[in-house]
C-alpha cells in the first residue's frame, strides 16, 4: 500500500486503469439502467417509479463512499503524512458532491408521486442535505488551504470530523421516525426481491466503478498541477 | 378535479438528471486531466 505512495508508480497504475475503470463503469451502469427500464416490472406499491431507485441507491452509498474516502485518506494523511493521500482526499469531494446532489435530486422527484411531497425535514433527507454542505464546506477549505499555502492539515481534520456524519445517514431512518423507508439491503440479507436487487447491484458496481475512474483521473489532474507549479517554482529559484 | 400524476415523467426526469450528472462529471474530469498533464509536459520540455 505504501508503494503507491510514490507519485510514479501511482501514475503508472493510474495510466490504464483511469480509462478501464470509466469505460467498464459506463458500460455496466448504462446496461443496469437499460435493464432497469426496459425488464423489471412495475412495483405493487411503488409503481414505476421503482425503477428511479436504480440511480437513486447508488448515487446515495457514493456520496457516502466519498466522504468515507476523504475521511480514510485525510487519517493516512495525518498519520502517515503522505502527500498522496491529501490528493486522493481532495480528489473524492467532486465525484461525492455530484453523486450526493443526484441522490438528494433524484429522491425529491421520487418522493413527489410516491410520498406526495417534494421534501420533508426528516432525519433521513436533512442529514443527506449537511452531507452536500459539507461537500461544499470541504473543497473551499481545501482550495483555500492550498491557495493560501496553508498547512493541508486543516482540511484533512475537517474531513475526519465530518466522518460523524455517515453514521448519522446511515442510522437516521432507524433513529428517528421518517417517511424514508427503513434500511432495505444490510449485511447479508435483503428485503428487495431478486428481480430488482440484481440490477441494482450492477448499478452500484458500475457507478462505483465511475466514481474510481473520476477520482483516479482527479488525483492525476491535482498531481499534475502540483508538478507543472514545483518545475515553474524551481526555475524562477534557478533563474535568481 | 385532479389530474393523475403520470411516473413517467418523474422515472424520466430522475434518470436525465442521473445519467446528464454523471457524463458531465466523466467528461469534466477527463478533459480538466488532459489539460493539466499537457500543461506539465509542455513546461518539462521547454
Amino acid at each position: 500500500m505504501h508503494g503507491f505512495a510514490n507519485p510514479k508508480r501511482f501514475l503508472g497504475l493510474a495510466r490504464w486503469l483511469t480509462p478501464l475503470l470509466l469505460l467498464s463503469g459506463v458500460s455496466l451502469s448504462a446496461g443496469a439502467l437499460f435493464w432497469g427500464l426496459t425488464q423489471v416490472p412495475p412495483d405493487r406499491l411503488m409503481g414505476e417509479t421503482v425503477r428511479i431507485l436504480f440511480i437513486h441507491v447508488p448515487s446515495a452509498w457514493l456520496g457516502m463512499g466519498g466522504w468515507t474516502a476523504i475521511a480514510v485518506s485525510s487519517l493516512v494523511f495525518l498519520v502517515w503524512r503522505h502527500p498522496l493521500a491529501a490528493i486522493a482526499a481532495r480528489a473524492a469531494a467532486v465525484p461525492g458532491l455530484v453523486f450526493t446532489a443526484i441522490c438528494l435530486i433524484t429522491g425529491s422527484i421520487w418522493g413527489r408521486p410516491t410520498w406526495g411531497t417534494w421534501w420533508v425535514w426528516d432525519g433521513r433527507l436533512t442529514s443527506m442535505l449537511v452531507l452536500a454542505f459539507l461537500y461544499f464546506a470541504y473543497i473551499a477549505l481545501a482550495q483555500t488551504a492550498k491557495r493560501e499555502a496553508v498547512s493541508q492539515r486543516i482540511p484533512a481534520i475537517f474531513g475526519l470530523l465530518g466522518a460523524i456524519n455517515i453514521p448519522i445517514i446511515n442510522r437516521s431512518v432507524v433513529w428517528w421516525n421518517s417517511l424514508h423507508q427503513p434500511p432495505s439491503i444490510t449485511m447479508g440479507n435483503s428485503a428487495i426481491d431478486t428481480e430488482f436487487l440484481v440490477p441494482l447491484l450492477v448499478a452500484v458496481l458500475g457507478f462505483s466503478f465511475i466514481f474510481g475512474g473520476v477520482m483516479l483521473a482527479r488525483m492525476r489532474t491535482l498531481l499534475a498541477i502540483l508538478q507543472a507549479d514545483a518545475r515553474l517554482r524551481r526555475r524562477a529559484m534557478e533563474a535568481v | 378535479m385532479r389530474e393523475a400524476l403520470d411516473q413517467w415523467d418523474f422515472v424520466a426526469a430522475a434518470y436525465a438528471t442521473g445519467i446528464i450528472g454523471t457524463l458531465a462529471m466523466v467528461a469534466w474530469s477527463w478533459f480538466a486531466m488532459k489539460r493539466a498533464e499537457s500543461l506539465r509536459e509542455r513546461i518539462r520540455r521547454k
